[in-house]
């Protein structure tokens, strides 16, 4: 039913919120794949949030956001992986269990909806691997970014539960890691590379949320990466919003910018910086732009 | 000397009294959709030592909770503040030897605790904003109209209106809407 170069963007809440540099190389990246992007006619929070809270809510709220998207015919595909997860999640459980599916509807009847189970939901790296594949984003790398050294950071839902998400392996993923070497750039191991950033534990204990990120830029700093690569909007407000205050509290120094995935291909796909939006980012990348630039015009 | 009751904090230091025991409540938590397999759990311990969380913090300790809550203590469980530390990162559910799926049971030990009125500020204000605009936050005005000098297309309208239709009689939404009380705070936003 639905074609695998068009989808329905599912931005969530924290990207318009706050993680606006994401959605910017986002769009521009796919837009060059050839990957059409339709925007969701109406939206509410995925339902991931609301989940500690109460778990039948947060399956109201995603079914009701997939009962929108099988109006539209279409797949969706998401920035964020706590949205994609949960729609995958949230997806399967409705189309397996048939009276679950009927309480749920029962709730989405209220607002005129019906969960059918009629698409799929995507993250923008599974779209990136499956549906666009390597060999196309090589094939658009004009400036390769060569001397590039980086680290990625999956984060935790785009892996886990393995049950739910199962595209990559969550003890050793190589989806990221394949996309980033696409460019051009090396990505390197490091050490507890598959934890938590600790994003959630923030507001709850700063003191576990923060240690946290901190061995991780520690274990990033030692095999010397000169940029961390993100794909959640959470992992990210994590690392780029609290590196300095992390230096601060445990006098350390890192200087390790954070990069969306999607800035990183636009530059090897030769946009400029500011398309991407690298202005919004608060660890500052000027070093390794410097870098690239200078090296493309070489 | 009158007594004053124990935070949850004090309660963890003393002696368990055979009282204060649901022998039923591991049978309970089993009939809830994530927690089906808590049976299984032999207290093997690789939840704990493979947790992100428990590495970083003193207190919180997935093996220990699902411990107390097999040998029936509901309310130390329920009113503990360790329960809202597990980030969701799913490691525990992956590692588990028996299938437990650890982190949905920390799951339905929240919801659990929620619809006993433990429920922490945070979360009032999220559910708040999502009744309000369907949103989990509540996008600043001018973020919105700087869509369009960034080139970004208007975000999809937020739907409150039919969040709160599709989510009526829904027990917990429905009880911290109750403008009583403590639960007032989240109507102040």
């Amino acid at each position: 039913m639905s074609s695998n170069d068009k989808f329905l963007i599912f931005l969530g809440c924290a990207i318009p919120y706050r993680v606006s540099a994401y959605e910017i190389s986002a769009r521009k990246v796919l837009a060059k794949l050839g990957v059409e992007l339709v925007e969701m006619p109406e939206f509410n929070c995925c339902g991931l949030p609301l989940d500690p809270v109460s778990h039948e809510t947060m399956l109201i709220l995603a079914a009701k956001n997939l009962a929108l998207a099988e109006q539209q015919g279409l797949n969706i595909i998401a920035l964020c992986p706590g949205c994609a997860g949960t729609l995958k999640k949230v997806n399967k459980l409705l189309k397996a269990d048939k009276a679950l599916k009927e309480e749920i509807n029962g709730h989405l009847k209220e607002a005129g909806l019906e969960f059918k189970g009629a698409i799929d939901v995507k993250h923008l790296l599974q779209v990136l691997k499956e549906d666009v594949g390597v060999e196309k984003i090589k094939s658009l790398v004009v400036k390769p970014l060569t001397n590039l050294k980086v680290a990625e950071h999956n984060g935790c839902h785009i892996l886990r539960p393995k049950e739910y998400i199962g595209f990559d392996d969550p003890e050793d993923p190589q989806t990221l890691k394949m996309l980033i070497e696409a460019t051009g750039a090396t990505c390197l191991d490091y050490m507890d590379e598959t934890e938590c950033c600790g994003a959630p534990s923030v507001g709850v204990s700063d003191k576990v949320a923060l240690a946290l990120a901190r061995d991780k830029l520690n274990h990033i700093k030692q095999v010397e990466a000169q940029a961390l690569i993100t794909i959640c909007p959470f992992c990210h407000i994590m690392y780029d919003t609290n590196e300095l205050r992390i230096e601060k509290m445990f006098n350390e120094t890192y200087g390790i910018p954070i990069l969306h995935y999607p800035q990183l291909l636009g530059l090897a796909m030769g946009m400029k910086p500011e398309e991407l939006a690298f202005n919004e980012l608060r660890v500052n990348a000027s070093k390794i732009l410097k870098q690239v630039t200078q090296e493309t015009t070489t | 000397m009158t007594e004053t009751p124990a935070t949850p904090a004090q309660s963890k230091e003393q002696p368990i009294k055979a009282s204060e025991i649901d022998p039923k409540f591991k049978y309970e938590l089993q009939k809830i959709h994530g927690a089906e397999n808590i049976l299984k759990c032999f207290q093997c311990g690789n939840c704990t030592s493979d947790c992100p969380v428990a590495r970083y913090s003193d207190s919180y300790r997935p093996r220990t909770l699902i411990h107390m809550a097999l040998l029936g203590l509901k309310d130390r469980v329920l009113k503990s503040d360790t329960l809202w530390l597990c980030a969701a990162c799913y490691t525990c559910t992956d590692h588990c030897p028996q299938g437990v799926e650890v982190a949905n049971v920390i799951r339905v030990f929240r919801n659990l605790a929620v619809e006993n009125s433990c429920i922490p500020q945070v979360f009032k204000e999220q559910i708040a904003a999502v009744l309000e605009s369907g949103y989990a936050y509540k996008i600043p005005e001018l973020r919105i109209k700087k869509r369009e000098t960034l080139g970004l297309p208007p975000l999809p309208k937020g739907s409150g209106e039919s969040v709160r239709k599709a989510l009526k009689g829904v027990k917990v939404i429905d009880n911290t809407q109750k403008p009583t009380g403590e639960q007032a705070n989240v109507q102040q936003r």
